[in-house]
């Protein structure tokens, strides 16, 4: 559970920081002509942009909450390690090729136009890689099972089938989003709205990869 | 990146109304809609849960004398009751219903930020709903494993439901979640981003600090749910043995390995403490602005008020082992646990003087929202204190798991939560509905809620003290039970019908009012907040008419000295208040 204090503690000290110092020393009995012109935003952010970071938020608190659970399962006797397969190492390397891919059309919708075609390719490439990543799970699905470890063989494999699966449908939610950016080009839509969803999905791909090299790393160390 | 705020952008917008029958009241978009289906829905489910409770006291009062009622059904019922009281009821009624009635409207917005995803949300929970209640009707019934659903007894054999019942009882708490957390995205965003202008983060009414706060507690917390049914699932349907251990269970060894049920304990309470605030803390501040409004007087230590909230949201994340503590935790660890347990009981200490506080001196119309926000002060002083008792590892000892449990958990978070929402809901009403309600009705709504729910719960504590286990079928005949014990569970029983009958009051009153009620006036109660301030009562598709309001105040200028009005509305400026003001430093008038 450490694991998890941890996280939620920063999020939770994050959280009430911020809303402490919006409430510190403010009288709101009095009049205060200054309040009276405030936009009634509390954050220079789009809602679309709250809205992902408290969703990351969310995924962040489940994501630790099963780590912890790993480190609490792992003390029982029947714990065996798992020698997780290789091909982990190819796809953690897809995952950041596809961020990388992101980043890169994240430049680019900033400064061209919505007709660009390195916009379309560097999201092709992103969503290319992202769906090899996933194969490539698939793949390390199947050479466990072909190793005769399944998910009730043993708690450590159990994990590695769960983790994977959560990181994955998560990736796969990303995946809707990155598929309605492409079609919301095609459909020639206003660039504002491409924009914010290109960049939303840079950081949302930025922080599934940084989630499973956690996981992954958690998954090797032990 | 700078955006544009919603204020300067109103008037881009096209509101276009919602014509048919359909995108009105079904597939609606519109929150306030949203908000009725979510409380309808819940107080419809609220309901079952009640008439199971109503069984429940059959049995334990007059053992053995109803057939309908075995072993088997008890456990069922036991179950269903305290699960679909503490999510499906309270915790949807609280953010799904009133948050989503009062945020838009207390933050002078025209809606949620996300509309459609507010609509699925609903819907969401309802598909959530539906398989809970579909379990009943499976092979095997409904799980019967107590609303914390510890393995291993909720899977292995000899507890009820371990075919389908639990299955579709953690299916349906993770679509719950998802439903939840869709919700509560929008409610995080529309507080933060679509206030209107002048509405600074302290200008806003306890309610939204409370349901705000809740909403963050229940985005963090309920993963820890998900993840205990997900684990859970695995162990009952692949063969996983995370929480399961090696066990033999009707002569049989089960394949299961060394799991660990308290690593599944440790998810739960992760979640379920922070889920009691998640309850308490959307009825907080509701019942501040009740208080505030029907005693004529600002609340006291607004900003003290809001720290507690603060407080407690952060805290109620380390509290979670006191649920543990007779699960042979390690002392140093259970005293950790009691330490941060009485340190919430501080900032909730601190609210309670201060709605006392705000009581004193002031205006009081006793009305029926007034009663039942009175009636919460005393059930949540007495569900606190005992609170205090179980937060300390060598009392709690011997009482967990006794009667005595069960009367501090339904002190505070049944009794006293549930008395929020009678007040909210009698408050709100003239404004959702646009008619009165009955005065003297929801009167003796009040008294034999009030009284009954004395007449329930008081005599627990006596129970528990004499070591009345809970969950227990039938007491049988034992020697630590004086026979006054089984004449007391007699009278909790009779006092639980005469309780639940009374609350066909409740909706008796609303169908007539809803019917013949005398027409509302707008701002009925003389009340300062936004959401009275619509040019409609009820308030229309988009809120606000033409255009949005703009805030010059904070929410509770109540009986300000030197002013006409005993009230002065959010939306008034400072050059247009009667007389010149000072502050509104109290002086003693
Ligand atoms: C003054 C603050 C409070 C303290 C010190 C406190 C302490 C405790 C303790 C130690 C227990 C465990 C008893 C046992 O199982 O042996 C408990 C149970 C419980 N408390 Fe509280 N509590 C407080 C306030 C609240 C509030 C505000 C709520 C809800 C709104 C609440 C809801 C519950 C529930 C639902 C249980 C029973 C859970 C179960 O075993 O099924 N408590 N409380
Ligand atoms: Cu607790």
């Amino acid at each position: 559970m450490t694991i998890t204090l941890i996280f939620l503690a920063c999020i939770m000290a994050t959280v009430i920081f911020w809303l402490l110092r919006q409430t510190f020393n403010i009288q709101p009995w009095v009049s205060d002509e200054v309040a009276d012109e405030v936009t009634g935003m509390s954050l220079d952010l789009k809602p679309q942009a709250i809205a992902l970071t408290t969703f990351m938020a969310v995924a962040t608190s489940l994501f630790a909450l099963f780590a912890s659970a790993y480190s609490l399962r792992m003390e029982m006797p029947d714990w065996r390690p798992l020698n997780e397969p290789m091909i982990l190492w190819i796809n953690s390397f897809f995952l950041v090729l596809a961020s990388i891919a992101y980043q890169w059309s994240r430049a680019k919708v900033a400064s061209t136009d919505i007709g660009s075609k390195k916009l379309v390719i560097g999201l092709g490439i992103a969503g290319v890689f992202s769906i090899l990543f996933i194969f490539g799970q698939l793949s390390a699905w199947q050479e466990l099972n072909s190793k005769g470890l399944y998910v009730s063989s043993n708690p450590a494999v159990a994990f590695f089938y769960v983790f994977t699966a959560m990181h994955g449908i998560h990736l796969l939610g990303g995946l809707y989003v990155w598929a309605r950016s492409l079609a919301k080009i095609y459909q020639n839509q206003d660039l504002r709205i491409v924009r914010t969803s290109v960049e939303l999905c840079t950081i949302y791909w930025h922080f599934m990869l940084l989630v499973w090299l956690l996981l992954f790393g958690l998954m090797i160390a032990t | 990146m700078s955006y544009v705020a919603l204020v300067d952008r109103d008037h881009e917008q096209d509101h276009h109304d919602p014509d048919t029958f359909l995108t009105k009241y079904v597939w609606s978009q519109d929150h306030k809609v949203i908000a009725i289906q979510y409380g309808g829905l819940a107080i419809l489910v609220g309901v079952v849960a009640l008439v199971l409770s109503v069984l429940m006291r059959l049995q334990l009062g007059f053992p053995n004398e109803f057939a309908l009622i075995n072993p088997e059904s008890y456990y069922q019922f036991v179950t269903m009751h305290g699960m679909i009281m503490v999510v499906y009821l309270l915790t949807a009624l609280f953010l799904g219903g009133f948050g989503n009635y009062l945020i838009p409207l207390m933050c002078g917005s025209r809606d949620m930020v996300f509309p459609f995803l507010n609509m699925l949300s609903v819907w969401v929970y309802f598909l959530s709903v539906i398989i809970l209640i579909a379990s009943f009707f499976v092979p095997g019934g409904a799980t019967g494993a107590g609303w914390t659903l510890y393995p291993p007894q909720s899977l292995s054999g000899g507890t009820p439901g371990t075919d389908m019942g639990i299955i579709l009882m953690l299916v349906s708490l993770g679509v719950f979640i998802v439903a939840a957390t869709m919700g509560g995205l929008n409610y995080v965003t529309t507080v933060l981003q679509y206030r209107c202008k002048g509405m600074t983060l302290m200008r806003l009414p306890l309610s939204v600090w409370g349901i705000f706060t809740a909403t963050i507690l229940a985005l963090l917390a309920f993963p820890a749910l998900l993840v205990s049914a997900i684990m859970m699932i695995l162990d009952h349907s692949v063969g996983t043995s995370f929480f399961m251990p090696a066990m033999i269970s009707e002569g049989q060894q089960l394949s299961y390995n060394d799991g660990s049920p308290i690593l599944f304990q440790h998810l739960f309470w992760f979640f379920g403490h922070p889920e009691v605030y998640i309850v308490a803390l959307p009825a907080f501040g509701l019942v501040s602005d009740v208080l505030a409004t029907h005693a004529r007087k600002n609340i006291f230590g607004y900003r003290m008020m809001v720290w507690a909230i603060l407080a407690i949201g952060g805290l109620s994340f380390i509290v979670w082992a006191h649920h543990m503590y007779v699960s042979g935790m390690n002392p140093y660890f259970g005293f950790f646990f009691a330490t941060t347990t009485l340190i919430i009981a501080v900032p909730t200490a601190l609210k309670v003087y201060n709605w006392v506080l705000t009581l004193w001196q002031g205006n009081i119309h006793l009305r029926v929202p007034m009663l039942f926000a009175i009636g919460f002060i005393f059930t949540f002083i007495h569900g606190g204190l005992t609170g205090l008792f179980l937060g300390n590892v060598t009392i709690d000892l011997p009482l967990s798991d006794t009667y005595f449990v069960v009367a501090h958990f339904h002190m505070v978070m049944g009794v006293s939560p549930v008395l929020v929402v009678f007040a909210s809901i009698y408050h709100w009403f003239p404004l959702m509905s646009g008619k009165m309600f009955n005065e003297t009705l929801g009167k003796w709504h009040f008294w034999l809620t009030f009284l009954g729910a004395y007449a329930v719960y008081l005599p627990m504590h006596y129970l528990g003290f004499q070591g009345v286990p809970r969950r227990y079928f039938s007491l049988g005949t034992t020697d630590f039970l004086p026979e006054s014990a089984h004449t007391l569970n007699a009278s909790i029983t009779i006092s639980a019908i005469i309780l639940a009958l009374a609350q066909l009051l409740f909706f008796i009153n609303i169908f007539i009012s809803l019917r013949n009620g005398k027409k509302a006036k707008p701002n009925c109660w003389g009340a300062t907040s936004l959401e009275w301030l619509t040019p409609d009562t009820p308030p229309k598709h988009g809120n606000w008419g033409h255009d949005l309001p703009e805030v010059h105040r904070w929410a509770y200028d109540y009986s300000v000295p030197g002013q006409s009005q005993d009230f002065t509305p959010q939306t008034v400026p400072a050059s247009e208040v009667p007389v010149g003001r000072d502050h509104g430093v109290d002086h003693d008038t």
